[in-house]
């Protein structure tokens, strides 16, 4: 008897009887796999359908925020300085590339105004890079967590994304006043930059799914990606004006795939369509020097097809592991 | 062993009762990674040029052909020597395992309470109630009214709400965890020892809530070194031996032969 009643229950022994189809051992005619599926069990490890899914994450946005503000302050919490790093980190970023590139090397020679240039092209890449390597770690720093308590595994990569993203919407902060200590018109047009910031957020969301299942299979990929984001910095024109080489290198000239292929980068994309909203002058210097070949409106598109294409494969790709996740 | 079979046995059904858990003919291999070779670069690197597999790397093979049906309602007790099998079989209930044969189904989802969830080290005990309470999917109206409720039950010293969690004693933090999943009402919940660091007071606690638990029909499995906490808290004990069912019945006959047996 498998279970601690073998008396009392009214189905008891009787076997015999006809009139009792269910009453049956392994090796007659209803296996326990079909038995489960009388009763509607279902497989513990499957995962479940694509609506029920978004469903669940969707019931979990509450949880996706307060992980996203909880980490963001336990972030810091070991340092005296505390949140203030959030600033600190990336101004000194500007701080040094504006030392090498701007000062040293002289890349800004033909650019109006470098420092806004390059806190843009910092920040904004930034943004995109934080997001794909903590969201390659965000199923594996997790473990505890997955393993613990039942819940969509969607939902950790996208707070990841919440957390980079609260952390820009500080840096913008100070974007604006440099833009505007710069001479940089307030107007209407600025708030064009909105929709840039949320595209870039949709594409870093996707990117970072992707990269979160990568790396929860193989944990070599977080090693890589540190220079695989640094290779893409210096092919994104982030700190020199990507435009600007192509109007000048004698290779990228002769040859013209590559610089097609440069300009659909989603690195360079997201960041130049930046510099094309919130700096005015930038904006004309690209348009009435450099041969016109950037239009703001090819941009748009390309931002725009990134994001939904990043998001929605991204997604997918993250689900199609989703009963994976925590094993071992 | 009046109502206990030995191994092998076909399994029965009642008819009259629910099933909640159907473990089929289940076979569970794991592979464990090991630190094998001679772990630097370089015996690394030819490693992966001569495309072999990790050195370390053997298979085991955990559980060998289970098959039992558990009903709604029901504390079962899972015991054992160590090794054979135990916590492996609620990672493969709780759908963490893959079946490498035969297969698991459950009503509903489980949720595996292991002493090594530690949930977010980092953060405080609020937060963990607050994020734990959110993640299984409670609304934040929700989380407001349970937390005090979940911070008097894991009864952590005065003040320790608000450390971090790495900072807690494994006692304190296995009762926080224990108290945040039983939050919720689970179809299937699934202790891993995780009642075994906790002290007399706190297991009475636990073992009123296992109650009720099982009263709003879900099932409990329990896995215990301490028998006579299976003993009281169980109504039903499987002894797995070596991957395989040893005997399935009624706690006390189960127990008593366990006893016997190790013993010996």
């Amino acid at each position: 008897m498998s279970h601690p009643e073998p008396t009392g229950a009214s189905g008891g022994e009787s076997v015999g009887t006809l009139a009792e189809p269910p009453r049956m051992n392994l090796g007659s005619s209803e296996s326990l796999a079909a038995y489960a599926a009388r009763f509607g069990l279902k497989q513990s490890s499957a995962r479940p359908s694509l609506r029920k899914y978004l469903q669940e994450v969707w019931e979990r946005r509450h949880f996706i925020w307060a992980f996203a503000s909880a980490k963001n302050i336990a972030m810091y919490s070991d340092s005296r300085l505390g949140q203030v790093w959030q600033l600190l980190t990336p101004l000194l970023n500007v701080g040094v590339y504006f030392l090498i590139f701007g000062l040293l090397l002289n890349t800004s020679r033909d650019l109006p105004d470098f420092l806004p240039f390059l806190v843009t092209g910092v920040f904004m890449f930034g943004f995109m890079q934080r997001s794909i390597q903590s969201g390659s770690k965000s199923v594996g720093d997790n473990l505890s967590l997955i393993r613990a308590l039942h819940f969509p595994r969607a939902t950790l990569p996208l707070a990841i994304a919440v957390v980079e993203f609260q952390q820009l919407l500080l840096s913008l902060v100070v974007l604006m006043i440099i833009v505007v200590a710069f001479g940089e018109p307030i107007g209407l047009h600025m708030l064009m930059f909105v929709p840039v910031v949320g595209l870039q957020l949709m594409f870093n969301v996707g990117a970072g799914m992707m990269m979160a299942r990568l790396g929860a299979f193989n944990r070599d990929i977080t090693q890589l990606l540190p220079f695989v984001t640094r290779t893409w910095l210096y092919l994104s024109g982030v700190i020199f004006s990507l435009p600007g080489l192509m109007t000048s290198s004698h290779f990228l000239k002769t040859h013209a795939w590559v610089s097609e292929l440069l300009k659909m980068n989603p690195g360079y994309v997201y960041v130049e369509l930046s510099r094309h909203t919130l700096l005015g002058k930038y904006r004309h210097h690209v348009q009435h020097h450099l041969a016109g070949n950037h239009s703001t409106s090819q941009l748009w598109i390309y931002a725009l097809i990134w994001a939904v294409v990043a998001l929605v494969a991204g997604f997918m790709f993250f689900y199609r592991a989703e009963e994976r996740y925590g094993r071992g | 062993m009046v109502n206990a079979h030995l191994a092998q046995n076909p399994v029965d059904i009642d008819p009259t009762r629910d099933p909640i858990v159907v473990v089929d003919g289940l076979h569970i291999v794991y592979r464990v990674y090991g630190a094998g070779g001679k772990g630097n670069a370089a015996s690394a690197m030819s490693r992966v040029i001569k495309r072999q597999k990790r050195p370390s790397m053997t298979e085991v093979h955990a559980i060998k052909g289970l098959s039992f049906v558990a009903y709604r309602g029901e504390a079962v007790g899972v015991i054992g020597t160590n090794g054979s099998g135990k916590s492996t079989l609620l990672q493969a209930i709780a759908g963490l395992l893959p079946p490498a044969r035969g297969g698991v189904y459950t009503d509903g989802q489980p949720s595996l309470l292991g002493v090594n969830a530690a949930l977010m080290k980092d953060l405080t005990g609020e937060r963990n109630v607050v994020l734990g309470c959110l993640a299984m999917g409670m609304t934040p109206q929700e989380t407001k009214e349970k937390y005090q409720e979940v911070v008097d039950f894991a009864g952590l010293k005065p003040g320790f709400i608000n450390y971090p969690m790495r900072t807690y004693s494994s006692g304190m933090g296995a009762r926080l965890r224990f108290a945040i999943a039983a939050a919720k009402t689970h179809d299937v919940l699934l202790i891993d020892e995780a009642l075994a660091t906790g002290d007399a007071k706190f297991r009475t606690k636990s073992k009123r809530r296992i109650e009720e638990l099982r009263k709003e029909a879900g099932a409990v499995f329990l896995v215990a070194h301490q028998l006579d906490v299976v003993r009281e808290t169980c109504d039903r004990v499987i002894w797995l031996d070596d991957g395989q069912m040893r005997m399935d019945g009624d706690p006390d006959t189960v127990l008593d032969a366990y006893i016997e047996a190790t013993q010996k």
